[in-house]
């Protein structure tokens, strides 16, 4: 059925930000630490082990997880419409430059970073 | 008469009118892009209308919520809050291979590491040339340039003012709304196509919604990766900004 795809989501997602909290008690964050990673983590994991051992999720339960994400693009169009855009655009030159130049930094530094992930491979 | 009935069923039904709004936005925005012979662009024109909504609806309320905070579009807040984006970003990772996620696995490390004390750095420097003096403001705002979580969760660990920790929490919701906009025009450029540099790019930028929205717009089949290690950096940052980088912003001048 369906809603098994739509629960195992939810397991992952209860599973992984449990281990996130833990994670961000034992280091003294308060909140979550990479929750939600270690969410889709136990995702790929399970899904990776069904199908190598030739099981893979029924074509239901598939379908209930390919729903959700496809909801991904309209949650992500919501989310932009209750961004505190005015605050983005009225805090001034100080937080205009520094989160700006980080970003735009950042994202030059894209290109240098991934390379050296695939002059690793090469090497193996 | 009517416009009460019209108030109580979006106030009655918030999630489902939500749906239903949402489902305009993208029809208007891929029409749009089709229009334009752009199709791909669908998402990124929904998003920047999502952002334009959510400007206009702050500056009339005065809210910090976007369309959110107008009463009959309350329901976006609950579809577009955290708790569904999580889950829904958790769903991508299905159909996600292993081997992909080894390949990037070290480098994906790096990338968080490196785009942490980036941000920091660059939000600290522009902080100083802006006249900041006070090693406490300095650390806080570039905790800001890190994400709107980590400048906020850093001020108030230092004891910084309300109006520094308001700054810090701007510049991170700048780098939020930016990433959003510039990652689908910019991805060609920095050869963001593929899961090594997805991975890269989350770990580097991190903000949770920046990149779920940047990589929603460019290519859909990327953002589990992207995703996958940018939820690590706010909880990175949290960690290493108050402590470590404190500390070293108090050297420097203390």
């Amino acid at each position: 059925m369906e809603i098994y795809g739509l629960g195992i989501i939810a397991f992952c997602m209860f599973a992984g930000t449990f281990i996130g909290n833990l994670l961000g008690e034992l280091l003294g964050v308060k909140g979550d630490v990479g929750g939600v990673g270690i969410a889709m983590l136990f995702l790929v994991l399970i899904s990776n082990y069904l199908e190598a051992k030739g099981k893979p999720f029924p074509e239901k339960t598939a379908k209930g997880i390919e729903f959700v994400s496809s909801l991904y693009i309209p949650i992500v169009v919501a989310m932009s419409s209750i961004q505190n855009v005015v605050a983005a655009f009225s805090g001034g030159a100080v937080a205009f430059l520094a989160g700006g130049l980080a970003t735009i930094g950042s994202m030059l530094l894209i290109p240098l970073i991934s390379k050296i992930g695939t002059s690793q491979e090469s090497k193996k | 008469m009517v416009a009460n009935i019209i108030t109580k069923l979006f106030t009655s039904y918030g999630l489902v009118g939500a749906i239903g709004i949402v489902a305009l936005i993208m029809f208007i925005a891929y029409s749009i892009a089709d229009a334009i012979g752009q199709k791909r662009m669908g998402s990124a024109f929904a998003i920047i209308i999502g952002l334009i909504l959510a400007y206009i609806a702050g500056k009339y309320t005065g809210g910090e919520k976007g369309l959110s905070d107008i009463k009959l579009f309350a329901g976006l807040g609950l579809l577009g809050g955290g708790m569904l984006r999580d889950y829904a970003i958790i769903s991508t990772a299905y159909g996600v291979k292993l081997e992909n996620l080894k390949k990037a696995g070290l480098v994906g490390v790096i990338s968080l590491l490196v785009g942490v004390a980036f941000s920091f750095v660059i939000g600290a420097i522009v902080a100083v040339a802006l006249g900041f003096k006070n090693p406490v403001d300095i650390t806080t705002i570039g905790a800001g340039a890190v994400t709107f979580i980590v400048g906020p969760v850093t001020g108030s660990a230092l004891g910084a003012s309300s109006e520094v920790i308001a700054l810090s929490i701007a510049a991170g919701v700048v780098k939020s709304v930016l990433t959003m906009i510039i990652t689908p025009i910019i991805a060609s450029v920095i050869g963001l196509n593929n899961p090594t540099a997805a991975m890269v790019y989350g770990g580097l930028l991190g903000t949770t919604s920046g990149v779920a929205g940047g990589l929603a717009a460019t290519d859909p089949k990327l953002v589990p990766y992207g995703a996958m290690t940018a939820t690590f950096y706010t909880g990175l940052g949290t960690l290493l900004v108050p402590s470590v980088g404190f500390l070293i912003i108090r050297a420097i001048f203390g």
